[in-house]
């Protein structure tokens, strides 16, 4: 059975105890996020039934909130994730070409991961940052006024920061 | 009232409703999804737009959702606006740019409300020519099938199964153009009520599994009203016969009883009747005979020979009146011992006097307080739970939104402001139910201590018993309920026989008592094992103890027992003894059972489907139910009809013709008293409508003239019944017929289940001419002490013998439901329930097999350790193979 760190488990008991009693199902989403980050950027069933035990909820509440949310990944994911916006702004400003130009450089299609586990293409709902379209979300920052230069600029990145990390 | 107009004409509507009830109310033909009588509004499918405007002189207007928006006096609408009109083709547009085009092969096809819909907008070129999305189907078990690329995600399932229901297994997953309705993975869907998932959705996504096996269109089904005999609710069902065979049971609407839904026992438990096990040949001395030796054979038996009657709790009225006819009254009998018997007296005693009035699942639904004392009803009366569910919802909802303008029917606001508010519940049984969770309070005792705490409440209400050794305790518990009791106004108390304990049934009649006193207006159910246990206990025959003397003492007895396993009810040793002193056994059943097996001369009785009958629930609710078909096989009659051509032989008219149903009714009425009225129940024989009897078929049933060519080019002549104003034709009046006697719900652009809209005086309310029976329990004939006030002692282990108590099970403890492959399926393994102390004292651990001695019979089960159980409670599965028989409230002893 799978659990969190000690210091992990310090954290969700933190989220946990910032609502009142009887509505532990509240602090469902953090400690998914906190899943997320801890067992390898994606959640399997055994994770979602851990969280599920912690909020002594039945395993298929934890289900039925993980697949809604496209934020959580319910396959593996590459150490990378491009989550390109395809709404209305960004589509205008030729996301579509952007998504296509990923496909080919990367060679593969939306929702997959490169056989390195490197990089996973996934296509999102507007990220709120239409101003700077077209774009995309990568880790924790957006990556703005996107163009095929840019994309080749941030796939290099990516690269060398995980060669610099290994 | 306020005045609403609809496209510039005035109506007059029901204040606190929303707009789609109100134009379904008056008849309108408005599409909508989402929404349900019983489930309220969501506003998610945007299918029932209509447009609103602010007074006469807007023109303009805006498009609204017609179930969400509340009637207002005044108001302006148009449901015949092209904008709105064009937004609901829209809807359904969008809808079928992912729903497959299965029709044909869909198995709702012909009752699919998305048909109906679709047809109603107009909706019938589609523009989107990119794929359509598909899923995987699950596996659900052997009542629901799955087919989910249909789904057009109205949410009524998960709504129904999580929300009304209670159900857990069943959740929705993903979101957008994916969302998905469904287990967590394949497996049987656990609530015993997903078979109203069928009817629920308003598409093919769940549909009956039963019915796949041998596959109708619903308006290829010969069907007729009925009542359900799996229990004593009397819910009413639709039952569904082609080609000889019983195809399927749909709900049939009664405000009063069962409303939309059914439970799984009553739905799927009808295959029975298709069983193998039927009995299909008169049979003398176990040689099946024609008619001509078995009448003859009769005549030798019951000529000359003292004539004794076994009456039966789940044969009809007409049939246990029938059998008390031919033996009279002091010859009649019921296949229980005196205990049992007397706890039923009780039951009908406390009714008959009137005093308190009794419980519909209506008024159970409506009961701002609910107590249960000593009965599992999620396993005894699955519906009844389902009605308690309802009260605790219903009652928080209210208590929630007082404060609020916010409507009963805005289901979501309601829901946002109820939270966790709960109406008050409390659950005092022998062991955890499933209705504990819901419960506000959940006690677990031995019988005579729910009496106690049932004697304890009602005097607090209303002090009139000195109580004397009460534990502070239980004088504490009391007192919380009592005075959360008394806050209430209508209050409903159950109970029922499950405990086989008759201080239990006197507390809850002295709770509803002291109720009465305080100025509520409580009242109160009893449930009992079977679904015409209240009409026999009305009948007040002797107890089967009586009868075993009375063949002991009398040598030349002919006993005729009526539709029942004696075996199954009484210890195998009593029984044995009766039936070996019985110079003739003549038993009249539909299956071969033990009983069966031990008659001198076996007569093929019909089920339900094949005959009719009046049945009477637990409230005293008189139902009657209708012949669905006529069976190939000529020896299947009702027990009523070959009951009454014995009584011919005897008097000597052997030649004279059967009798038909009102007459065996109307002598009925006559004969005894206490089933005055009883013909109310349903129209008689001669009823018609502009001189047209109501047709079993609907208009559209097909290959009448070819269905039997194979055996006869000819098309037959549709056969006559002389028992009932309904034919077995198509032809006939296609208007409404009266409420006790709807074949089928059908309308005009309405072949969905959701066509009952059209039946009723208002949406969700009564049907049109009033709710189907009649209750029988009205005036106050008996007499009943005030109060009963005689508390028994505390309840008190004793050495080396333990209580024998039974723990139902939805599916296995009834008799007949068991023939159904799904349920037998689905019934659970009988074991011995003990409490932890007790195992740990007869060195017993979970599994090991014990042995249950009572009087002569020896009874072997593994052991189940139930933490919740007192101590020297042994608590077995009723109804199981090999748990027949039984000495339930006996105590009994163990050995490893």
């Amino acid at each position: 059975m799978i659990t969190f760190s000690e210091n992990k488990l310090k954290e969700a008991q933190r989220i946990i105890n910032r609502y009142p009693q009887g509505k532990q199902k509240s602090a469902l989403l953090p400690l998914l996020h906190l899943a997320q980050d801890e067992f390898g950027g994606w959640l399997d069933v055994p994770a979602m039934d851990y969280i599920a035990s912690l909020l002594n909820i039945e395993p298929i509440e934890v289900y039925e909130v993980a697949t809604f949310y496209s934020m959580y990944n319910l396959k593996p994911v590459g150490r990378h994730v491009f989550e390109v916006c395809q709404t209305g702004p960004c589509m205008l400003r030729g996301s579509d070409q952007i998504i296509d130009y990923i496909k080919q450089r990367l060679q593969i299609n939306v929702g997959e991961t490169t056989p390195d586990g490197m990089f996973t293409l996934k296509t999102v709902e507007c990220l709120g940052a239409c101003g700077y379209a077209p774009m995309m979300q990568l880790g924790k920052t957006f990556r703005e006024h996107l163009n095929e230069e840019k994309v080749d600029q941030i796939i290099e990145e990516c690269r060398s920061k995980a060669a610099r990390n290994n | 009232m306020p005045k609403i107009f609809i496209d510039n004409t005035s109506y007059e509507v029901k204040a606190g409703k929303n707009v789609l009830e109100a134009c379904l109310t008056l008849g309108f033909d408005l599409p909508y999804f989402c929404w349900h009588p019983a489930m309220g509004s969501v506003g998610a499918c945007r299918q029932c737009a209509v447009k609103v405007y602010k007074d006469e002189n807007d023109t303009s207007g805006k498009i609204i959702m017609s179930c969400m928006e509340g009637v207002r006096d005044g108001m302006h609408l148009s449901i015949d606006d092209k904008a709105a009109k064009a937004f609901r083709e829209q809807v359904i547009e969008w809808l079928m740019t992912n729903h497959p085009h299965d029709c044909p092969v869909c198995d709702e096809g012909g009752s699919c409300h998305l048909q109906d819909m679709t047809v109603m907008t107009g909706h019938d070129y589609r523009r989107y020519d990119y794929k359509k999305r598909t899923y995987v189907n699950q596996y659900l078990g052997p009542f629901i099938h799955h087919e989910m690329n249909r789904c057009i995600q109205c949410y009524r399932c998960v709504r129904f199964y999580k929300d009304y229901a209670g159900g857990k297994d069943l959740n929705v997953f993903a979101a957008h153009n994916h969302v998905y309705f469904g287990r967590e993975k394949d497996g049987t869907l656990e609530s015993p009520f997903s078979g109203n998932l069928a009817e629920v959705c308003p598409t093919g996504v769940f549909t009956d599994k039963t019915l796949r096996q041998h596959y109708t269109r619903k308006w290829d089904l010969t069907s007729a009203p009925s009542v359900c005999q799996h229990c004593s609710v009397g819910c009413n069902t639709i039952a569904g016969e082609r080609y000889g065979g019983l195809r399927n049971i749909v709900n049939r609407y009664n405000a009063e009883v069962n409303g939309y839904f059914l439970c799984d026992r009553g739905r799927f438990g009808y295959e029975f009747v298709n069983s193998e096990n039927r009995i299909t040949k008169p049979q003398v001395m176990h040689q099946a005979v024609d008619e001509n030796a078995l009448m003859h054979h009769l005549e030798t038996v019951l000529t000359n020979h003292s004539l004794i009657g076994i009456g039966s709790p789940r044969a009809s009225m007409e049939s246990n009146f029938a059998l008390l006819d031919l033996v009279g009254k002091e010859n009649f009998f019921c296949g229980v011992y005196n205990e049992e018997m007397m706890l039923e007296r009780r039951i009908t005693d406390i009714l008959d006097s009137g005093k308190i009035p009794v419980a519909s699942l209506k008024q159970i639904e409506d009961a701002d307080a609910v107590v249960i004392l000593g009965e599992d009803i999620w396993n005894t009366a699955p519906m009844m739970a389902l009605a308690v569910r309802q009260s605790v919802m219903k009652t928080g909802g209210r208590e929630a939104t007082e404060k609020t303008p916010m409507p009963e029917w805005h289901e979501l606001a309601v829901k946002e402001l109820q939270q966790n508010t709960k109406g008050f519940m409390v659950n005092v049984t022998v062991t955890e139910t499933s209705l504990d969770e819901i419960a506000s309070l959940n006690i677990n005792a031995a019988p005579d201590d729910i009496a106690r705490l049932g004697f304890a409440i009602a005097n607090h209400i209303h002090p009139s018993l000195e109580l004397k050794n009460f534990e502070e305790a239980v004088l504490a518990k009391a007192k919380t309920i009592a005075d959360e009791l008394l806050k209430c106004s209508n209050p409903v108390i159950i109970t029922g026989t499950s405990c086989y304990n008759d201080p239990v049934l006197r507390a809850a009649f002295d709770i509803a008592a002291a109720l009465k006193a305080a100025g509520k207006a409580p009242a109160i159910a009893f449930v009992v094992p079977e679904c015409n246990s209240m009409g026999l206990a009305m009948m007040r025959g002797h107890a089967f103890d009586t009868a075993v003397r009375r063949v002991n003492r009398e040598p030349n007895v002919t006993a005729v027992i009526l539709e029942q396993d004696l075996y199954r009810n009484l210890p195998a040793g009593i029984v044995d003894e009766f039936l070996s002193k019985c110079r003739n056994i003549i038993v009249l059943d539909s299956l071969n059972n033990a009983t069966t097996e031990k008659a001198h001369v076996l007569i093929p009785a019909s089920t339900f489907a094949e005959g009719d009958g009046t049945l009477i629930s637990y409230e005293g609710r008189a139902q009657r139910y209708y012949q669905v078909y006529v069976p190939d096989n000529k020896y299947i009659r009702e027990s009523w009809k070959w009951l009454s051509r014995m009584k011919m032989i005897i008097s000597g008219k052997a030649n004279g013709h059967d009798p038909h149903h009102d007459s065996v009714i109307s002598s009925l009425e006559t004969a005894l008293r206490q089933f005055a009225g009883i013909s109310a129940a349903a129209p008689s024989s001669g009823f018609s409508i502009h001189g047209e009897q109501i047709p079993r078929e609907p208009h559209r049933y097909s290959g009448r003239t070819a269905m039997l060519a194979n055996r006869n080019v000819s098309e037959p002549k549709p056969v006559a019944d002389g028992d009932s104003p309904l034919s077995f034709t198509m032809e006939g009046y296609q208007g409404t017929p009266p409420s006790s006697a709807i074949p089928f719900f059908w309308k005009p652009g309405w072949n969905s289940p959701q066509a009952v809209n059209k039946y009723q005086q208002e949406i969700g309310g009564d049907l049109i001419g009033g709710n189907p029976g009649v209750r029988l329990f009205v005036k106050s004939s008996g007499n009943m002490p005030e109060f009963f006030k005689d508390y028994p002692e505390h309840f008190r282990e004793r050495q080396n013998k333990w209580l024998l108590l039974p723990q139902s099970h939805v599916f296995g403890s009834d008799e007949l439901s068991v023939y159904s492959a799904g349920i037998a399926g689905r019934s659970p393994e009988p074991y011995m329930g003990l409490s932890p102390v007790d195992a740990k004292m007869l060195d017993v651990t979970e599994g090991s097999q014990v042995t249950i001695k009572s009087e002569k019979e020896e009874y072997s089960f593994p052991v189940k350790i139930v933490e919740s159980l007192r101590n020297g409670i042994v608590l077995v599965s009723k109804g199981l193979p090999g748990t027949q028989g039984m000495s339930w409230g006996n105590w009994v002893e163990l050995a490893k």
